[in-house]
């Protein structure tokens, strides 16, 4: 059962102040993942105080770097129940965890951070592991 | 295990998930609840039994750390004399793609 909408209200918030994209309908996933093209972030959020109390910061960190995705959206997981199932959808092959991100190119999943690669770790050591995989796959080709 | 608590006021692993190697045939993968007398409580867990012809430990706890973690019990109480290791995931490196 999704939490009472004024508790996660900052939680929102605090992605929407990044410019992340807030997606709560199975229209808006398909709207924005559907033929999705360049790079775009997918940041399933959570309620977990500790696992996305230290994903939110660091995605915030990451968004300084010089390269990052051309968009950022987010989900809400427990809260935005069918947006979050839609938006898992599209990358099936990695299962479900909250908070995680996936990182899109041109439709396919590039790099991926489960929960267990959040858990215990500083949002700084988690924007490291983020910046790498924009370096990787976010820079443009000349 | 040392380093920074995760949740506080719980045990140091609570809430993360680990890697339960037993002294048997059996590996679980879950997110580490509580431990008491009656074991380590782990969520959300993924099983593998070795067996000859099957996927190997490894294997199966590298891809794990890539695609993450299969559950297929929702809660398991592994007895304490049944536990040889308990590692983090996060510190397996995972199986690269294509593999």
């Amino acid at each position: 059962m999704p939490y009472n909408p004024t508790l996660v209200a900052p939680m929102r918030q605090e992605m929407t102040r990044l410019g992340a994209k807030e997606l709560t309908t199975v229209a808006d996933v398909d709207a924005a993942l559907g033929d999705q093209k360049g790079t775009m972030l997918v940041f399933v959020n959570s309620v977990c105080g500790c696992a996305a109390g230290n994903a939110r910061p660091a995605l915030r960190l990451a968004l300084e770097h010089s390269v990052k995705p051309q968009q950022v959206v987010t989900v809400f997981a427990g809260q935005d129940l069918d947006a979050t199932t839609r938006a898992r959808q599209y990358f099936t092959d990695y299962q479900p965890s909250s908070p995680a991100m996936a990182l899109m190119r041109d439709g396919e999943v590039v790099h991926f951070v489960h929960r267990h690669q959040i858990e215990g770790r500083s949002p700084q050591s988690i924007a490291a592991n983020l910046t790498g995989a924009f370096d990787r796959f976010c820079a443009a080709t000349v | 295990m040392t380093g920074q608590v995760f949740h506080p006021g719980h045990h140091e692993l609570h809430g993360v998930t680990v890697v339960l190697e037993t002294h048997g045939l059996t590996t679980y993968l879950g997110r580490f609840d509580t431990q008491d007398e009656s074991g380590v409580h782990l969520l959300d867990v993924g099983v593998h039994q070795a067996t000859p012809e099957g996927q190997s430990k490894e294997e199966y706890i590298r891809r794990s750390a890539r695609f993450g973690i299969r559950p297929e019990h929702k809660r398991v109480v592994v007895p304490l004399a049944e536990v040889a290791s308990i590692m983090r995931l996060a510190d397996i490196e995972p199986q690269e793609a294509g593999l």
